[in-house]
C-alpha cells in the first residue's frame, strides 16, 4: 500500500456548514444547563461593573462640563475633582482589569470543566467522523454566544445600575444633559470587551477538546 | 521477547475479499516495569461479509483490538490495514474520513449524543459525509424505520429505552454505508430479551447488507450466529474458530454459563 493509493481514495472532508455547528453547540449548552448560566454569570457581573464604570465617568464628566456652580459643589461634596480632564483615575482602571481578568479565568475555568465533563461525547464525535475543526468551532460558537448574552445583559446592567445612581446623587441634571453618544460609545466598548473576553477566554479549552482522542469515547464513566 | 501466534497465514486469501489486516499488533499501555502489554502480538484478517466475535475473560485485551481495528487508537507496534490502506500512513483527516466513510461504531453504553433526537444523531455522521441536510434526514428516517423506531425519530436519548438507545446507535453506525461494523459489546447493558434483538438487528444487517460485523462480547448468545469466533486472552489469540466446528461445544459452553447466572441470582 502506497501513499498515492491512500491519497486517491480518501477524498478531502468538505467544509461543514454553521448550522450543524451551531446545533451541536446549542446542544453542549443545553446538556450543561448550569454550566452554562455560570460562564453567563460571569462575564454579566463583570460587564456590568465595566459598564457602570465607564457610564457613571461619562456623566460626571458630563456635568462637570456644565460648569454649574450648584451642581460643582454638589460635585465637590462627592469628591470629584472638577479640573480634571477625565473622571478614571488610576484605582478605578486597576479594579476594572481585575474584574475582567476574573471573568475571563471564570470564563476559562468553566469551559475547561466542560471540557473534561463531555469527554465521552467529544470521542464520540470524533468516531462518527468530526474532524477537530469541527471541535474547535463548535466550543467558539458557545462561548460566543454566551459570551454575547452576558455582555449584553451586564452592559445594559450597569449602564441601568450608573444612571440611577447618578440621578439619585445630583437630582434633575443627569437626565436633562444625559451625553448619549459618549455613553452610547462606552456601552458598545464594553460589549466588544466581553465578547473579546469570552473568545479568548474559550481559545485554550477548545483547544484541549480537539486534542481529546476517539479512544475517549470508551470510557465508561465521564 | 515475543513469540508469533499459530494463527492462519496473512497472505490474502484469492477467493475472500480482506477488510482487515492486523499484522502482529501490540498495544502497550505504561512503560517500563509498570508497563501492561494489553495485547501482545495479535496477527488477524477478517474477511467482507462475516460476522467476527472477540470473545475472552475481562481485561484480555478484547476493546484494545477492537480500538486497533476500528482506527480509534494507534499500535505500538504492527501493522492494520482496514479495507487495504494502512491506518498509520493517514493523517487526521484521512482518518477522519475513515471513522466517518468506512466503520461504524456501536458502544456498550450506547453513546447516544445527548440532547440531539434520534435522527439527528443518525443524520450527523452524514452531514459529516458531506450529505445535505435534507438528503440526511430523509436518509437517516428510513434507517431508523429500518431498525424499528420510525415512530421515535424526534425522541430524545432519554426519552427511549436502552434498548431503543442501542437501536439508534445501530442506525447511527450504518449512517454512511460503512464497510465495517465494529460493535464494542453492543448487548452487556442489556436484558437477555433486548440484547437478542440487537445481535438479532446485526445479523439481518450483515445477511442484507453485506456488511462486515466485529463485536467484542461475553455474551455466549452471539456466537450462535458469528461466523468466527476469535479467543483472546493475555493479549494474544488463543484460537480462532470457525462456528461449524464449534455447535458442540456452544451447547456446553453456554449451559455452563447459564448455569453459573442461575447460581448467582
Ligand atoms: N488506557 C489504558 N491505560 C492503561 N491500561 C489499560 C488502558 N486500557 C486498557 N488497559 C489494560 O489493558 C488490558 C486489556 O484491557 P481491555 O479493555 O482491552 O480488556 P477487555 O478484554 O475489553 O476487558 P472487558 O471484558 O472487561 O471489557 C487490561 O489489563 C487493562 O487494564
Ligand atoms: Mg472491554
Amino acid at each position: 500500500m502506497t501513499d498515492d493509493q491512500a491519497q486517491v481514495r480518501i477524498p478531502r472532508q468538505p467544509p461543514l456548514s454553521w448550522r450543524i455547528v451551531l446545533r451541536v453547540s446549542l446542544a453542549g449548552m443545553q446538556r450543561r444547563m448550569m454550566r452554562s448560566v455560570v460562564t453567563v454569570t460571569c462575564v454579566v457581573l463583570a460587564l456590568a461593573f465595566l459598564a457602570y464604570m465607564l457610564v457613571l465617568a461619562d456623566i460626571t464628566q458630563a456635568l462637570v462640563e456644565l460648569n454649574d456652580s450648584k451642581l460643582n459643589i454638589l460635585l465637590s461634596e462627592r469628591g470629584v475633582d472638577i479640573f480634571a480632564a477625565t473622571q478614571m483615575d488610576a484605582m478605578t482602571l486597576l479594579l476594572i482589569g481585575l474584574a475582567l481578568l476574573t471573568c475571563t479565568v471564570g470564563v476559562a475555568n468553566s469551559m475547561l470543566m466542560s471540557v473534561t465533563e463531555r469527554v465521552r461525547e467529544i470521542g464520540t464525535l470524533k468516531c462518527l467522523g468530526a474532524q477537530d475543526r469541527f471541535i474547535i468551532q463548535s466550543y467558539l460558537v458557545e462561548s460566543t454566544l454566551q459570551g454575547l448574552f452576558g455582555a449584553a445583559v451586564g452592559v445594559l446592567l450597569g449602564c441601568a445600575v450608573a444612571v440611577a445612581a447618578s440621578s439619585a446623587t445630583y437630582p434633575g441634571y443627569v437626565l436633562s444633559s444625559f451625553p448619549t453618544a459618549v455613553v452610547l460609545r462606552s456601552l458598545l466598548a464594553s460589549m466588544a470587551v466581553g465578547l473579546f473576553i469570552a473568545v479568548a477566554a474559550s481559545i485554550w479549552p477548545a483547544a484541549a477538546a480537539a486534542r481529546r482522542r476517539p479512544v475517549d469515547a470508551l470510557r465508561v464513566e465521564e | 521477547m515475543h513469540t508469533h501466534n499459530p494463527t492462519q497465514t496473512i497472505e490474502p486469501q484469492a477467493e475472500r475479499d480482506i477488510v482487515i489486516r492486523a499484522l502482529n499488533v501490540k498495544r502497550h499501555y505504561g512503560s517500563g516495569e509498570a508497563v501492561t502489554k494489553a495485547l501482545d502480538g495479535v496477527t488477524l484478517t477478517v474477511y467482507r461479509g462475516e460476522y467476527l466475535s472477540i470473545m475472552g475473560p475481562s481485561g484480555s485485551g478484547k476493546s484494545t483490538l477492537f480500538n486497533m481495528i476500528g482506527g480509534i487508537d494507534t499500535p505500538t507496534s504492527g501493522m492494520v490495514f482496514i479495507d487495504e490502506i494502512d491506518v498509520a500512513r493517514l493523517d487526521a483527516f484521512e482518518m477522519a474520513w475513515m471513522r466517518c466513510n468506512k466503520i461504524g461504531y456501536i458502544f456498550q453504553s450506547y453513546n447516544i449524543l445527548p440532547t440531539l433526537t434520534a435522527l439527528e444523531n443518525v443524520t450527523l455522521p452524514m452531514r459529516f459525509a458531506g450529505l445535505s441536510p435534507d438528503e440526511a434526514r430523509e436518509k437517516g428516517a428510513e434507517i431508523l424505520r429500518a431498525v424499528g423506531l420510525g415512530d421515535r425519530l424526534f425522541h430524545r436519548p432519554y426519552e427511549l429505552s436502552g434498548g431503543q438507545q442501542q437501536r439508534v446507535a445501530v442506525a447511527r453506525a450504518m449512517a454512511n454505508d460503512p464497510v465495517i461494523i465494529l460493535a464494542d459489546e453492543p448487548t452487556a447493558n442489556l436484558d437477555v430479551d433486548t440484547g437478542s434483538e440487537i445481535i438479532e438487528l446485526l445479523c439481518d444487517l450483515k445477511r442484507d447488507r453485506g456488511l462486515t460485523v466485529i463485536s467484542a462480547t461475553h455474551d455466549m448468545k452471539m456466537l450462535n450466529v458469528s461466523d468466527r469466533i476469535l479467543w483472546i486472552r493475555d493479549g494474544r489469540v488463543q484460537r480462532l474458530e470457525e462456528r461449524r466446528n464449534l455447535d458442540i461445544k456452544i451447547g456446553t459452553v453456554a449451559s455452563r454459563e447459564a448455569g453459573k447466572k442461575a447460581v448467582a441470582r
